[in-house]
Formats: C-alpha cells, sequence, structure tokens
C-alpha cells in the first residue's frame, strides 16, 4: 500500500489503468442501461416504475461508498500524512456529493408515483440528506484554508465524524420504522429480488463504480497538478 | 508509543466514542425517529388528541368500505395483534390495496383514527408479474403479510 503513496508510481499505474476502466465504463452502461430500461421485466406491483431502481439504488451505493473511501483516505492522511491520501479524499468529495444528488432526485421522482410523496422526514430519507450536507460541508471546510495542509487534517477530521452516518443510512431501514423498504440485496438472508432484475441492477452498479474510479484517477491527478503548480508559484515568489 | 500508532489510537478511540454517543441520542430520541407507530404501539401510548401522528400497519383484507360522502374511505390498519380503523377523505395513492402496506398521518378522535394523507409503503420483494403470478398458484403466497410484511415488523415494538 506504502509503495503507491509514492506519486510518481501511482500515477505510473493510474495512467494504465485509465483507459482500460473508462472502456469498462462505458460498456457497463450501455449494457445496463439497456437490459435495466428496455429488456427487464416490469415489476409485479410497480409496473414500469421499477426501472427507476437501476438508476437510484446504485448511485446511493455509490454515494455511500465514495463517504468511505473519503473517511478511510482522511484517517490515512492524519496517520501517514501522504499527500496522496489528502488529494484522494479531496477528490472523492464532489463525486459523493454528485451520486448523493441523483439517488435524492430520483428518489424522490420514484416516491411520488409509489408512495404518493415527494419527500417525508424519515430516517432513511434524512440521513441520506445529512450525507449530502456532510460532502458540501466537507468542501467548504477543506477550501477554507490558505494552508492545505491544514484544510486536509480539518476536513479528515470532518469526515471521520461523519462516517458515523453510513452505518445509520444503511440500518435505518431495520432499526425504525420507515417509510422506504428495507434492503432486498444486502441483506442477511438472500436478495429478495428476481435475478432477471438483479442482473441490470449489478451492471448499473458496475457502471457507477467504474464511473468512480474514472473519476478518482482524473481528479487526483489534476489536484496534484494543481498543488505542483502552488509549489512552483511560491519558489518562484521565494527567489 | 510511536506518534505514528497514537494517533491511530486517537482516531479509533475517538470514532468508538462518538459511535455509542450517536448510539445514545439514537436510542433516546426513537419516538421522533420512527416514521409512524403501529396499532398495538399507539394502545399501548397515551394520545393527546390534538396530536398529529402517522400510524403504519397493513390494510386488512375485506375491511374497506367506501362513502357515505364523496371519495370518503375506511379501513382497517393491522400489524397481526390489533387493528385501528382509518377514515380518510381524498385520493388514495394507486399502490393502495388489501393486504398492502400504508401509513396514515392524522390524529386519533373517538377510537378511529381520521386521516389527511395516506401514503402506501412498498416492500423489498421486486419481481415480475408472471413469477407473482406463479407464486400465487402455487400457494406459495403468503397473503396478508409477506411479502408486504414490511409494513410493520412485530419487532419493531420489541425492541424500543
Amino acid at each position: 500500500m506504502h509503495r503507491f503513496a509514492n506519486p510518481t508510481r501511482f500515477f505510473r499505474l493510474a495512467n494504465t489503468v485509465l483507459p482500460v476502466l473508462a472502456a469498462v465504463t462505458a460498456v457497463l452502461f450501455a449494457s445496463g442501461l439497456y437490459y435495466g430500461l428496455f429488456d427487464s421485466p416490469p415489476d409485479y406491483q410497480q409496473g414500469d416504475t421499477v426501472r427507476i431502481m437501476y438508476v437510484h439504488v446504485p448511485a446511493a451505493w455509490a454515494a455511500m461508498a465514495c463517504y468511505a473511501t473519503m473517511a478511510l483516505a482522511g484517517a490515512s492522511f492524519l496517520i501517514w500524512k501522504h499527500i496522496l491520501a489528502d488529494l484522494a479524499a479531496r477528490a472523492a468529495a464532489p463525486i459523493g456529493a454528485g451520486f448523493t444528488l441523483i439517488a435524492l432526485v430520483t428518489g424522490s421522482l420514484w416516491g411520488q408515483p409509489m408512495w404518493g410523496t415527494w419527500w417525508v422526514w424519515d430516517a432513511r430519507l434524512t440521513s441520506v440528506l445529512i450525507l449530502f450536507f456532510l460532502y458540501l460541508g466537507y468542501i467548504a471546510l477543506v477550501n477554507a484554508f490558505d494552508d492545505p495542509d491544514r484544510g486536509g487534517r480539518a476536513g479528515a477530521v470532518l469526515a471521520l465524524v461523519g462516517a458515523v452516518n453510513l452505518p445509520i443510512i444503511k440500518f435505518s431501514v431495520d432499526w425504525w420504522n420507515t417509510l422506504h423498504q428495507p434492503a432486498s440485496v444486502l441483506r442477511m438472508d438472500g436478495p429478495s429480488i428476481a435475478p432477471e432484475m438483479l442482473l441490470p441492477l449489478l451492471l448499473m452498479a458496475g457502471a457507477y463504480f467504474a464511473l468512480f474510479g474514472v473519476m478518482m484517477i482524473l481528479r487526483i491527478r489534476s489536484l496534484y497538478a494543481g498543488r505542483r503548480l502552488r509549489q512552483l508559484r511560491l519558489a518562484a515568489a521565494s527567489e | 508509543m510511536t506518534r505514528k500508532n497514537q494517533r491511530i489510537a486517537l482516531i479509533v478511540g475517538g470514532l468508538s466514542f462518538l459511535g455509542v454517543a450517536a448510539g445514545l441520542v439514537l436510542t433516546a430520541f426513537e419516538d421522533s425517529v420512527v416514521f409512524f407507530f403501529s396499532p398495538t404501539e399507539l394502545q399501548a401510548k397515551p394520545i393527546d388528541p390534538e396530536q398529529r401522528i402517522r400510524v403504519g400497519g397493513l390494510v386488512e383484507e375485506g375491511s374497506v368500505a367506501r362513502g357515505p360522502a364523496d371519495a370518503e374511505v375506511r379501513f382497517n390498519v393491522t400489524d397481526g395483534n390489533s387493528s385501528l380503523t382509518i377514515r380518510y377523505v381524498g385520493i388514495l395513492p394507486d399502490l393502495f390495496r388489501e393486504g398492502q402496506g400504508i401509513v396514515a398521518q392524522g390524529r386519533m378522535q373517538n377510537a378511529m383514527f381520521q386521516a389527511d394523507e395516506v401514503l402506501a409503503k412498498h416492500d423489498e420483494n421486486y419481481m415480475p408479474k408472471e413469477v407473482a403470478d406463479a407464486l400465487k398458484k402455487e400457494g406459495h403466497w403468503k397473503d396478508g403479510e409477506p411479502p408486504a410484511a414490511s409494513g410493520s415488523r412485530p419487532s419493531a415494538g420489541g425492541d424500543s
């Protein structure tokens, strides 16, 4: 793991992985969207509205995985002070905020026809909204410092504190009465979803996670370039 | 202990404290975090008639009655142990049917629940219509409870 804390080594690997991952993303999105929107059966209760699931559920998974990545990267930055860990945490924040927004918006569009309401303050919906605000708070906090290292440390602490929200989101539907239904795929006694609907869902989940990887590499690369530029400017100014 | 190990200990310790604190707060506010009460839970607690509350459960089979007023509907909501009659005037969501989980918001009036909003709950089971029909035909379909059991889990009241 520590070998890849070296930026040169990390970028050599990342640049080889990037085109492959980008191709995988495109293929998974194309096949997942086709299966999900055209070639999968409508639900016995929800009819065609169930197709929102193929966009909504993987976005929510990616939003949570992205936050976990951000919190772990933040913790590594606090412990080992590797600059790449800080850049990874910063890179993950807007990506995760985007995924969370997709999950919130598609969930709202799904809730109106099925539940009869755009929004309710139940435990699942509220905890995901808090996740969105945690992302925004993190972005604001890390950019509020002149010294990027201090900003990164403050942000890492916020990211770690907010990680408490992740198990709350996941188990909110089991711990409390909620309007949102319990988990269908990641549950103890196996998926409660028909195989021909599970396949497009997993394809879309793969697509979202591959997209997450592509955007992470691109953002870490540009953030690193920004850091180098800053160092060069500082060096030029002090001469 | 090196400084690195100190930092690890600080992060792990801090997070555990935080986790315990969050757990305690959420347990203390259980009544505000739950989105609705089941009919059994409602019987056990004193209710202020002025207070707006939500009650959830499955629509009892054969209990839906229309009228006498326009768009007025009465039905019983059950959690398996006890049931509660709900009166609602308005348009019901598409998913509303007997055996389906619903959540109603309103006030208690003379042992009847006056709802001003009825939301449908759907469950965590997804399947094509043909599969659902086949299950019903084979008799594997347990009417009334699952697959719509998510409306109110019996355990929900027990662990509070």
